[in-house]
């Protein structure tokens, strides 16, 4: 145990070398440290979300909407081609995913099933009796919920970039889940708005004719204003054709602009080829006839058709802030989301209170390290000293360890610093206690030395390997800032029984080698 | 150089003739808990009840009662403030919205659009039911693993006698750190969990220290009797406990008072569960071990444990 090997010594000053040199970009700015070339050591510790500030959102996506949206689709379908075929049928529906049927004619029973299941992929087509029911494949039903939330992870990576902020994190999680991390955002609302629109925008011809009030004809439908209110607050509405004429996936472009003529902030759009031939040819054939452009369930504008519009480009006014037209635009050009999106957790830290938090985490560091330094010296003199120079290159280890591999420091990750202080010099105590010992029963100095390292370090090992496995089991069911406490203390335990077994070791083994003392006092 | 000891070398407190003393101490604390727990419950945050909870800086000293008066008109069911930390700053709680996951948000504005622009939000946090829920089960699981993980290694380390002991001393203090939240209604969330997982830890660190000293002397000491080896074992390892739970607690007393209020709770069950930890290694892991007949080699515990009584 007071043995030493040249390359034990070489590789105990090395990892210490070693830690001083990957903790050093952290000193540096954030821009010097990337510009450092990739041989040095550039890595810098990562603040967590409650550090640095920023937004944490789970957001769950309505994949059964999509689903259901699916089976009605499919139901339309099953009409359309009964009717082709002359198939008298009844009780046409939705019963969970699945549609449903009842063929008249018994007799037409298996046409209606070899009809129904042509080219329908993913779908069990059964027959019972004149009961016939179209189910999604387990298999179909995976694949589609994956797609809508994939869809939807790629959708708000657009609309987040577009943002420009630094460093987003969009991943799925789970089946129906996406994580949206976004650090250092000054404006969470507006994030929330943007992510949370669905953004479906589709243009419909409004239905003109004179009806009963209250009635609605059968292929129209009432939409609501998306401002206007009648005097007892209920919302202006629109009679509308359910037939979309051109749906906001032919929009290749969306630009916040201003009128002209009333410099009114307004949203300039473009069509693809065809979108912008299928609007020509309605707003020709509807010249005096209002349209209406329904985003998300609620009319933004409804103007009349004044002449064909035929250059594939126009603008939407709705009364828009500036404000308003960008964030329209930016959405318009990501797309729509497949499916509505459920905020299931936020969690929003603003700068001020992260910087705050590193503060007081720092003072507490401080004056901890300081109180804990104090104590050694006078616990246990010159070996509570070289404890210390221990405990100091522990913290230096931690942080470069965190540099190394990029794990998130965390408000709790620096109470688990803090905490390492404290527990860190237990081996330390636990040697120095040993050896105390040794000299008591009459050992001389090295032998004592070499007692109570070689007794302690199995009580170490177990004594760590204990709050190792809390600590794992942390990390395994933690999530978020406690992830980054169980990191901190995981790293902590480990680079502080190499700092007390290894480091302050060499230290206490030189010094007898060299002084050769004849009594210890420890 | 004169140096502080603590504890000064060739101590020899009667730990183990006190047993029963310590006993009844801490079966009182532990079946007060439990009642504690199971009458007054503990006082869930929204990580495991679900809910809102918004913290604001305000310029100069807040108006909480114009603040809550406002809040509480808002129809949003039970609405907490209170002074978090400093003179200006605000914590606010909001139950959990009757309606799913889609409820929360909604309230969460109507609150801002009611505080309005002049004050900072610091923090929001927004956590639905189902997280709640899934939040709820992961934090039991953990703990419950937590045990069970450690309970196999120093089964596999030490004689199961000495598994037993430890586990007996590890639910102890975590039962009574769970009594101490519900005695005191501290909020009780991710932070606790971790902060007990953590007692656990620094609590079993403390019991395999003074039981592997017991290993040492059984078979250094063939025939001291069992209670004196006992005794001794603890009072040779005192030091060291005494010292590394000072180091301990001098850091979490900075973090308690210097460390800011986000992580105060978390720090107060620290240094509850440092002295609660320290006190089961000592009281409770150790003369467990009388009782759990640990096997000597050669001489038969029993015999002596009644020889020396």
């Amino acid at each position: 145990m007071i043995y030493f090997a040249k390359w034990k010594i070489a590789m105990v000053l090395g990892v210490c070398l070693l830690g001083l040199t990957f903790l050093v970009p952290n000193f540096l700015s954030k821009e010097t440290a990337e510009g450092l070339p990739d041989y040095l050591p550039h890595k810098q510790i990562s603040l967590g979300l409650d550090l640095q500030g920023g937004v944490h959102l789970l957001i769950e996506v309505g994949v059964d909407t999509v689903i259901r949206e699916r089976a009605e689709s499919i139901r339309d379908d099953v009409r359309v081609t009964l009717r082709n075929a002359k198939i008298r049928y009844a009780g046409l529906g939705i019963r969970g995913t699945s549609v449903r049927v009842t063929v008249k004619d018994p007799a037409k029973v298996d046409e209606a099933v070899s009809l129904l299941s042509k080219d329908r992929i993913g779908m069990d087509i059964d027959s019972d009796g004149s009961a016939i029911t179209l189910a999604f494949t387990e298999k179909s039903m995976t694949e589609q919920k994956v797609g809508a939330v994939e869809q939807s992870v790629e959708v708000l990576r657009k609309r987040i970039d577009a943002l420009g902020v630094r460093e987003p994190t969009i991943i799925r999680q789970g089946d129906e889940r996406i994580l949206v991390q976004v650090p250092g955002i000054k404006n969470p609302e507006r994030l929330k708005k943007i992510i949370g629109q669905t953004a479906k925008m589709t243009f419909h011809l409004v239905d003109t004719r004179q009806l009963a009030p209250g009635r609605v004809p059968p292929g129209s439908m009432r939409v609501p204003d998306a401002q206007d209110k009648y005097q007892d607050g209920s919302p202006v509405t629109y009679l509308v054709q359910k037939r979309v004429m051109v749906s906001g996936e032919s929009l290749v472009d969306a630009q916040p602009s201003f009128e002209s003529r009333t410099n009114e902030a307004v949203v300039s759009f473009r069509f693809d080829t065809q979108g912008a031939r299928k609007f020509g040819d309605v707003t020709t054939k509807n010249v005096g006839v209002p349209f209406a452009i329904i985003l998300d369930g609620k009319v933004i504008t409804a103007p009349v058709i004044r002449e064909p519009i035929l250059g594939g480009s126009g603008q939407i006014s709705g009364r828009f802030s500036v404000q308003e037209t960008q964030d329209l635009s930016l959405l318009l050009r990501a797309g729509a989301l497949p499916a509505p999106l459920t905020f299931l957790e936020e969690r929003t830290v603003g700068p001020g209170m992260g910087a705050d938090s590193i503060a007081a985490g720092k003072i507490a560091a401080v004056v901890g390290l300081i109180a804990v330094i104090i104590f050694m010296v006078v616990g246990y003199g010159k070996f509570g000293g070289m404890a210390d120079v221990a405990l100091m290159m522990n913290i230096i280890l931690i942080g470069a360890a965190l540099s190394i591999l990029q794990a998130t420091l965390t408000l709790p990750g620096i109470a688990g610093v803090v905490l390492t202080i404290g527990m860190a010099v237990d081996a330390n105590v636990l040697i120095f206690e040993r050896i105390r010992e040794e000299v008591a029963v009459g050992r001389t100095p090295i032998s004592a030395v070499d007692a109570g390292y070689s007794r302690a370090i199995t009580t170490i090992i177990d004594a760590n390997v204990t709050t190792l496995i809390a600590a794992v089991l942390l990390y395994q069911f933690g999530s978020g800032p406690i992830r980054g406490f169980a990191v901190t203390l995981a790293i902590g335990i480990m680079t502080s029984m190499f700092t007390a077994i290894m480091l302050t070791r060499l230290m206490v083994v030189t010094w007898l080698r060299r002084t050769k003392p004849t009594k210890l006092e420890i | 150089m004169s140096r502080l000891h603590l504890i000064p070398l060739g101590i020899n407190l009667k730990f183990i003739p006190k047993r029963k003393m310590f006993f009844v101490f801490s079966c009182v604390i532990v079946i007060a808990s439990i009642f504690l727990f199971l009458s007054k419950g503990l006082n869930y945050g929204i990580d495991f009840r679900g809910g809102i909870m918004i913290e604001v800086k305000t310029q100069g000293p807040a108006n909480i009662r114009a603040m809550r008066e406002t809040l509480s008109g808002l129809g949003l069911g039970e609405v907490a403030l209170q002074e978090f930390g400093a003179p200006d700053t605000v914590l606010i709680r909001v139950q959990r919205q009757p309606g799913g996951d889609q409820a929360q948000d909604p309230a969460v504005q109507k609150v801002k659009a009611a505080l309005g622009a002049n004050v900072d939000y610091r923090r929001t946090e927004t956590v639905g039911p189902k997280i709640s829920d899934e939040l709820f089960w992961s934090g039991v699981q953990a703990v419950l693993f937590a045990i069970i993980a450690i309970m196999i290694y120093i089964w596999f380390r030490f004689e199961w006698q000495f598994g037993i002991g430890a586990i007996v001393a590890l639910s102890h203090d975590v039962i009574t750190t769970i009594g101490l939240f519900a005695l005191f209604q501290f909020e009780f969330n991710l932070s606790t969990v971790a902060a007990v997982l953590t007692i656990a830890g620094y609590s079993i660190n403390d019991t395999v220290v003074v039981y592997d000293r017991v290993r040492e002397n059984l078979r250094k000491y063939k025939t001291l009797p069992f209670t004196d080896l006992l005794n001794k074992s603890i009072n040779e390892t005192l030091s060291r406990t005494v010292i590394t739970s000072v180091t301990t607690l001098l850091a979490l007393f900075a973090l308690y008072f210097l460390g800011g209020e986000v992580i105060r709770d978390f720090s107060f069950a620290m240094i509850w569960g440092v002295l609660i930890g320290t006190y089961s290694s000592i009281c409770v892991a150790v003369p467990l071990l009388l009782y759990l007949s640990v096997n000597r080699g050669t001489g038969a515990s029993k015999t002596q444990i009644e020889a020396t009584e």
